[in-house]
């Protein structure tokens, strides 16, 4: 895992400083909320339905046991008791003061975390594979290279006031676990024929009002020349992105109004002039980033056999656990989706749990997934056993990853002030209706995705089945979306039709399961199933 | 409009700026306002005689100018390069570092504040217009 | 009836305007007329509110209710919380929202 060093500590703890001045300015009425939005937003402070939200960034996802006890003492000494994992890899904090807010940047700066760029109109957390450096389908670990972007991102001076945010994710693997082609840049590592790494870049994906799957806009850029390519992509939208509606802002609407064509042409036109600046790093540093993210001292020789007489826990282990790159070592899902929970919800004392199993357990690192879930991502198959048993005893052992209760959720109309529809009730109902996990392994891997507003933050639109609330004359109401993915068959659900009440959704979504199981083929997932028979069908089911 | 806050060793420029037009269509004028639909590569071949540009912020969120400025550092302007309108004492660092060195902030600006805001950050992590050396130069040499 | 809302500035804490002074609870909220804007822009410069909007409430017999749901889930708190709400004791609050 990446350390800082004196660099990345001092900026870190001045932005601390920098922080608490702000908010003694707004406190003391030197600035108007007007003027204060800007500033607390870049550091993630909203002001939500029933408090100060607080979003702390995870770059891509990655910490270690200490980090993680951070996070569970934030929840308990200054929230109420509990934090979100969010779709960005991060964890969200809903009952925060404003007074207390720079205490809290106090500590997480103590354990090398921030708030920095969680909001606002400037480049975001980096967001990565959750797997990395534990799966055996990468070329590399994609994570040096985040942090390198996190570096160069991190309160860059020409692109903290874009038209919009922007995303990026990075990933290695050809198996597309960060959802990477639906972000503003999404980065693909491959090795060229001369088995050089770089980036395959795909500029323009996102979801939204108007959801977009990125198109590559680059085949391969080496490692030296990454950040100028970056910052000539960066370049062209925040000269040419929109700035007369907020909803048509994000890169996705320049790519797609002028084409992928043209903004290739401009980026390698503001490329050619840019690398001539010299603000790439020198290798060596690339070189550096990656000696924290060797590969931990993996015992040798280790058996890959496992004691499964335990029904309970063969089921946690076929479901849960993923294979490893390293022999007799596994990676351990730890799902935040018990049925009748809070999608991403952990209390501070799971979260503690969680951190201390990760330093016991798993050479101290932890991973936050983007379906809200968190991962051991090194633990030895013999110790399989005792990790289930802890997490078992905390309510952390739901075997249900990928199937239909592991469901992602925004916060909705219950946290969130842009919310139209509550998303936590809508997810309760239907993990409870499908509770049986007999039933749930029999449908197979089914992604529920739920929004409670356009925004998508639940990402409504990479569900194989996908819920978007809205306001129908000030009631909620659900609407139905069946095919996306989020991963390397990446596709945008179609709407079924007229929306649902909150139990009409819930009968909706079973009327689809039903039908799926009438036609499905041998091995069919759902979303197989759906793209080759078509959306109607469950139209049929649902509203014949 | 308050004073101009100036970081520059000269003078501040007296001529008032012209708009991008009225500078293209003659050939004497040494001042020139950018607004932000303005493309600053338009003014490259006459950075040679430019004194003062003048960069719009018509609103604070409006973040063309940034790239603006870079572009006219990066192409060698060594005149005055000044950031007029709603601009904020927490984007005076920023701005800094894309090359402006004077500010014409409509709302005045406390002193004390520009100068703790300017002072708080002792690394920065790319490189960019200004002359400040980043970590990772710091690291490698 | 039109009543007034916002967040206390230092907590963030969801806030009512009583006539008087500001209350965490909806129920103690008073109908402001059309004086809402200018009582808001007076609390907010003594920076008693933070972010200070009116809007439409019905008068009942157990106070004011808020016409949009937004600000029930605001009065109330997290209905899938029923223990972090201002009624705790009261498993059926969250039907107040809806």
């Amino acid at each position: 895992m990446y350390k800082y060093d004196q660099y990345d500590q001092s900026i870190v703890d001045a932005r601390v400083e920098e922080f608490r001045d702000q908010v003694n300015r707004r406190l003391s009425g030197a600035l108007s909320e007007d003027q204060f939005k800007p500033l607390r937003l870049m550091n993630g402070l909203y002001l939500q339905l029933h408090a100060y939200m607080l979003r702390v960034a995870v770059p891509y996802g990655t910490l270690d046991g200490r980090q993680m006890r951070m996070l569970g003492h934030i929840a308990r000494k200054y929230d109420r008791g509990y934090g979100h994992f969010t779709t960005r890899q991060n964890i969200q904090y809903n009952w925060i003061k404003l007074e207390e807010a720079p205490d809290i940047l106090a500590d997480l700066a103590s354990v090398e975390m921030h708030a920095i760029q969680t909001s606002g109109n400037c480049i975001r957390n980096i967001s990565s594979d959750q797997y990395a450096g534990a799966a055996s389908d990468e070329v590399t670990d994609p994570r040096p290279w985040a942090e390198l972007l996190r570096q160069w991102s991190t309160f860059h001076p020409e692109f903290s006031y874009l038209p919009r945010k922007f995303k990026i994710a990075v990933i290695a693997a050809a198996e597309d676990r960060a959802a990477m082609r639906l972000h503003d840049i999404g980065i693909e590592l491959v090795r060229n024929e001369a088995g050089t790494l770089g980036g395959k870049i795909f500029v323009g994906g996102g979801m939204g009002r108007t959801p977009m799957i990125a198109p590559e806009i680059k085949d391969f850029v080496p490692a030296e020349d990454l950040l100028s390519y970056l910052e000539a992509c960066l370049r062209v939208y925040n000269r040419h992105g929109r700035r007369d509606n907020i909803y048509k802002a994000r890169i996705k609407i320049l790519v797609h109004e002028i084409g992928a064509e043209d903004y290739r042409r401009q980026v390698e036109e503001e490329f050619a002039h840019v690398k001539t600046l010299g603000i790439d790093p020198p290798a060596a540093e690339l070189e550096r980033i990656t000696a924290f993210f060797a590969p931990p001292a993996f015992a040798t020789g280790l058996s890959d056999e496992l004691d499964l007489s335990d029904p309970d826990f063969r089921l946690w282990v076929q479901q849960n656990v993923a294979a490893h790159a390293q022999p007799g070592y596994a990676i351990a899902n730890i799902s935040l989706k018990p049925v009748g929970g809070i999608p991403g919800d952990a209390t501070a004392d799971q979260i503690d749990l969680m951190g201390d199993l990760a330093e016991r357990y798993s050479f101290d690192e932890l991973r936050v997934t983007h379906a809200q879930n968190i991962v051991l991502p090194h633990v030895r198959k013999a110790d399989l056993y005792a990790v289930w048993q802890a997490l078992d005893e905390a309510g952390l052992a739901t075997p249900n990853l990928d199937l239909i209760s592991d469901i992602i959720a925004c916060p909705g109309l219950d946290y969130c002030s842009l919310a139209n529809a509550r998303s936590i009730p809508v997810a309760q109902k239907i993990a409870e209706r499908f509770a049986d996990l007999d039933r749930q392994r029999d449908l197979g891997e089914l992604k529920l995705k739920i929004s409670g507003c356009i925004n998508a933050c639940g990402h409504h639109h990479a569900g194989h089945i996908g819920i978007l609330g809205v306001d129908r004359k000030g009631t909620e109401n659900y609407q139905l979306l069946l095919g996306g993915s989020g991963a390397e068959d990446v596709s945008l659900g179609k709407i079924t039709g007229p929306g649902f009440d909150e139990d009409g959704i819930v009968d909706a979504v079973e009327k689809v399961t039903d039908t799926y199981k009438s036609l499905r083929q041998d091995g069919e997932r759902f979303v197989d199933t759906y793209r080759r028979v078509g959306i109607e069908p469950f139209k049929e089911a649902i509203y014949g | 409009m308050g004073d101009p806050l100036s970081f520059r060793t000269d003078a501040a420029h007296e001529e008032p700026a012209v708009t991008l037009d009225a500078f293209l269509d003659q050939s004497n004028a040494t001042s020139v306002r950018l607004e932000p639909d303005e493309d600053a590569r338009a003014l490259l071949p006459y950075l040679d005689r430019l004194a003062l540009v003048e960069i719009a912020f018509p609103g604070y969120r409006d973040g063309r100018g940034y790239s603006a400025a870079r572009i006219l550092r990066e192409a060698g302007y060594q005149g005055e390069l000044r950031a007029q309108g709603d601009v904020l004492v927490d984007q005076i660092a920023f701005m800094r570092r894309c090359g402006f060195d004077s500010f014409a902030p409509e709302k005045p600006l406390d002193p004390a504040v520009v100068e703790a805001s300017l002072a708080r950050y002792d690394h920065v992590y790319q490189r960019a217009a200004d002359a400040t050396v980043p970590v990772w130069k710091l690291r490698h040499g | 009836m039109k009543i007034l809302t916002g967040n206390d500035l230092p907590t963030g804490d969801v806030i009512w305007w009583t006539g008087t002074e500001w209350s965490r609870h909806v129920e103690d909220a008073a109908d402001v007329g059309e004086e809402g804007e200018s009582i808001a822009r007076a609390e907010e410069g003594a920076r008693r509110v933070n972010a200070p909007y009116v809007i439409e409430a019905t008068a009942t017999p157990e106070g004011p209710r808020p016409a949009h749901i937004k600000d029930r889930v605001r009065a109330l708190g997290p209905t899938v919380r029923p223990d972090l709400t201002l009624k705790p004791a009261d498993p059926a609050a969250g039907n107040w929202v809806i």
